[in-house]
């Protein structure tokens, strides 16, 4: 069965790139366009995969990943994390609100399945 | 279209959405709006043209984004005050992004020296010198360099390279290392402890060993040893770890990469096989600690459903460590943290309400189509069309108006409207979007004739017709441009007459009986009109000695051919007058005045409707044709005696309206329904104004109403005809033509025969 993702980003141009590179690898997408609207998505939905942007409005991807890790449900899941920021406090960040892993933006598709895959069960 | 040039396109739309939201929000800065929401608003929209365009390989449009970035990260982080020296030099920013972004989709060019200085008057504020400290949130060259190495596209490649890299493999790559080759490639043995976070982010052991599984030969051996027992047990605690052996010639950096996102959560060693009596480590102190603080917190149900787990996974692994299959060996034991839920759970954060319940509310819109939409607003206008032509039918059915039959009908004539009226309101939008070019275009105007001017902008939110406000950029543009450029005076001058050396032009819209009233108003000395009529008069455009009012001079700026500029600025000199404004507003069914006073300034007004598809329409018999004429052209309607009337020969006829002559212009004759023309006295005159303030009166057989109209394109349906705008269906289901106010109006000057479609 094909695994499903979950990506938060605010960035239509974003979403669409992960979409098309998600679904040519085979995989099922979910989209959210931001924290709050991700964590509504979630109340719905069991992805196997989560990848997050940080900088978005609303909800940023700390919070977020900090919500997804304080529900029960889905304090399991990995979340990557997918942003044009790579400095070591910003991942450090990311990392004590729960990430998983990082992906640093530009991505090319390679890229990204090869990280889906080693933090998907 | 191939899909990566579909994205391509949403993304360079997405820009220009994002560059509104940062100029409006530099706006509010410089207007003393330093909330925390305006400014990452503003970090945002240039954050995400940079990330999009980091995509695409749009170099220029990254690398100035990037310093932009860093700049606002600054005011963002409280480092920077957005005072006005700040502001300032980040809306000139903001323009040239906007520049290399259309640049980037046109295929444009951008003055190279613009972006350096404006990229050097950015990095001046933050006190950034260097490019390359400005690169990455003050990070020296560590973070940078790798980036750089990461450019060309590489699969496999070594994990220095990779540019997902994680400090501490960074730090392992940057470290001296001149050793990295094993004497014996054969493979490498690592030890592994993961601590309790490692599994609270969700990482898993068994895709780790997994992972390593790819580079080699793994032989997996778990070291249960400081499980405790039941009563010491933390459901949530690490207290596996394995020693692993990876046989094969991957390099020491492709198993450190395995371990990237996990590096800060674990205990790991790796050395080359042979040497590893060395790296056997104990206990670290956060274990102990860890351990210690669990027994804490023990939750006695998911302790059993753990130490039966526990079991499971002692018993069997210790006799098959060293298997070729790693995974159905570890399995369990990574999965039971992950499996005993009911823990205490983290503190999470919880978005501040009061802003989140404002984001929502915003956020509540969808995209459609546009093609959608009028395809709606279409069958819309059949749906009123068939409930007219219905309500015929049920009163030529002698049916009485009392009738349940008739009463029913009235409600779905009224619910036809609603429906009518709300399509029409999905194709209506702010005028926000054409008003937030402005303050653009006040500055650069500004700067080109030297004057300070304030732009201030009211009623954004003003609704209209998606197609009105396209069409409604180029004459504010140019209305603009002249307030500042010929209506507004030089600072000193307006220091002279006692004012605020800085003008301020007002641009408003607000709705007004059906129709949306947009005003262009300056504080300048208002129009000279002893100047404007001499020039005027210079022109040969009036009489020497015509005798005007002062509202009749004003409106010769309206003149075609009409230029006040004494030398042509290359503002609005362009040998585009205010004629030309006047004409596209008339294009839309607008109408445009001036009033203007000496010493305190220009107001010009114009009132144009709130939709193309509908019109108010007057519907008239020529012929025993039925038409309709556009309300809004029509002055008055008059009954004629024939004294008025005078023949000029040529068939041509003038009328007589209180003392002055209007040509008369017989439609039914006109358009070719009769041959014959039409006894004034027989029929009713409509007088109405066409472009320019022209006037004529239209002889018709008799009036039969007003009523709304939806407008159908008799081009896109038929072909173009001479002297008729488009067509409408009546209730009785009948074309009815709309005329073109217009082209009767030139046809009776005489400019053209007046028998348009006799010809044809």
């Amino acid at each position: 069965m094909s695994k499903t993702i979950l990506t938060v980003d605010d960035s239509r141009t974003m979403r669409d790139m992960l979409r098309m590179a998600l679904v040519d690898a085979g995989f099922k997408v979910v989209q959210a366009e931001d924290g709050v609207h991700g964590l509504e998505v979630l109340a719905g939905e069991t992805p196997d995969v989560i990848i997050t942007d940080i900088n978005m409005p609303r909800m940023d991807g700390y919070g977020f990943i900090e919500g997804v890790r304080a529900d029960p449900k889905h304090r399991a899941v990995p979340i990557l994390v997918l942003s044009t920021e790579s400095s070591p406090e910003k991942k450090m960040r990311a990392r004590d609100a729960g990430a998983t892993g990082w992906i640093v933006k530009p991505f090319n598709s390679e890229k990204l399945v090869d990280a889906i895959r080693r933090v998907a069960a | 279209m191939d899909p990566m040039a579909e994205i391509k396109a949403t993304f360079f739309q997405e820009c220009e959405e994002q560059l509104v939201e940062l100029e409006s929000g530099l706006l509010a800065m410089d207007a003393g709006d330093d909330s925390s929401e305006t400014v990452n608003a503003v970090f945002r929209a240039v954050h995400s043209v940079k990330g999009g365009a980091g995509a695409f390989g749009l170099d220029d449009l990254v690398h100035f984004a990037h310093v932009f970035e860093t700049t606002l990260d600054e005011v963002r982080a409280g480092r920077l005050a957005a005072t006005a020296e700040v502001v300032k030099p980040m809306l000139r920013a903001a323009d040239i992004l906007a520049d290399l972004v259309r640049a980037a989709r046109d295929g444009g060019f951008v003055d190279p020296a613009r972006c350096e200085t404006s990229s050097a008057e950015l990095k001046k504020i933050t006190g950034i010198e260097d490019t390359a400290a400005a690169d990455d949130d003050g990070m020296d060259g560590l973070v940078f360099q790798p980036m750089q190495v990461a450019l060309p596209p590489i699969g496999d490649a070594p994990a220095s390279g990779a540019p997902d890299l994680d400090i501490a493999a960074l730090l392992a790559a940057a470290q001296p290392e001149p050793e990295p080759a094993p004497a014996e490639p054969g493979g490498w043995t690592l030890t592994f402890k993961p601590k309790a976070e490692l599994y609270k982010k969700a990482n898993e052991t068994v895709l780790l060993l997994r992972e390593l599984a790819r580079l080699g030969d793994v032989e997996v051996e778990l070291d249960a040893s400081e499980l405790p027992l039941l009563p010491h047990l933390d459901p949530e605690g690490s207290y596996l770890s394995w020693n692993i052996k990876v046989r094969g010639p991957a390099p020491e950096g492709d198993i450190r990469e395995v371990f990237d996102f996990v590096e800060s959560d674990c205990d790991l060693t790796v050395a080359p096989i042979g040497a590893e009596g060395e790296d056997a480590s104990g206990l670290s102190a956060d274990d102990v600690a860890a351990i210690a603080s669990a027994e804490a917190e023990l939750d006695i149900a998911a302790l059993i459903s753990r130490a039966q787990g526990g079991i499971a996974e002692t018993s069997e692994p210790v006799g098959q460590s060293s298997e070729q299959q790693p995974a159905p060996v570890i399995a369990p034991a990574p999965a039971a943290p992950v499996a005993a839920a009911p823990a205490p759970a983290p503190a999470a954060a919880a978005p501040p309400e009061g802003r989140e319940a404002k984001a929502a509310a915003a956020a509540a819109t969808i995209r459609v189509d546009l093609d959608r939409v009028d395809r709606v607003i279409d069958l819309v206008g059949e749906l009123v069309i068939n409930q007219a032509m219905l309500a015929q039918r049920v009163t030529e059915a002698g049916m009485a108006r009392a009738s349940s039959v008739a009463v029913g009908l009235d409600e779905l004539e009224q619910l036809t409207r609603e429906i009518q009226d709300s399509v029409m309101a999905m194709r209506a939008q702010p005028v926000k979007s054409v008003f937030q070019r402005m303050p653009r275009l006040v500055r650069e105007v500004a700067a080109v004739v030297g004057k300070q001017v304030r732009l201030v902008t009211d009623g954004e939110g003003t609704e209209v017709d998606k197609t009105v406000i396209e069409r409604l950029t180029d004459p504010l543009t140019h209305m603009i441009r002249n307030a500042i450029d010929h209506g507004l005076e030089s600072p000193e001058k307006r220091i002279a007459a006692g004012k605020n050396p800085e003008g301020v032009v007002r641009l408003s819209a607000l709705h007004r009986s059906g129709r949306i009233v947009i005003e262009v108003a300056d504080d300048g000395g208002g129009i000279n009109r002893e100047r404007v009529k001499n020039i005027a008069i210079e022109k040969g455009l009036i009489a020497a000695d015509a005798a005007l009012t002062d509202e009749e001079i004003d409106n010769l700026i309206f003149l075609p051919g009409f230029s006040t500029a004494a030398t042509i600025s290359d503002i609005s000199g362009r040998g585009v007058g205010m004629d030309v404004v006047k004409r596209s507003i008339q294009e839309l069914g607008g109408r445009i005045s001036i009033s203007s006073r000496p010493g305190l300034g220009s107001t010009f007004t114009m009132s144009l409707p709130l939709t193309l598809a509908v019109l108010d329409g007057m519907v008239v018999t020529a012929g025993q044709q039925t038409l309709v004429a556009p309300l809004t052209a029509i002055v008055e309607t008059l009954q004629p005696r024939r004294a008025d009337v005078s023949n000029l020969g040529d068939g041509a006829r003038v009328i007589s309206i209180r003392g002055s002559y209007v040509p008369l212009v017989d439609v039914g004759l006109s358009l070719g329904y009769r041959s014959e023309p039409l006894d004034a006295e027989q029929g009713v005159a409509l007088l109405i104004e066409g472009e320019g303030g022209r006037r004529a009166v239209l002889l018709v057989d008799a009036i039969q109403g007003q009523r709304q109209v939806v407008i159908k394109s008799l081009e896109a349906n038929y072909r173009r005809v001479p002297g008729i705008a488009a067509a409408t269906i009546l209730g009785d289901g009948r074309v009815a033509l709309i005329l073109d106010i217009d082209a009767l109006v030139a046809a009776s000057r005489g400019t053209e025969a007046p028998r348009m479609l006799q010809a044809g």
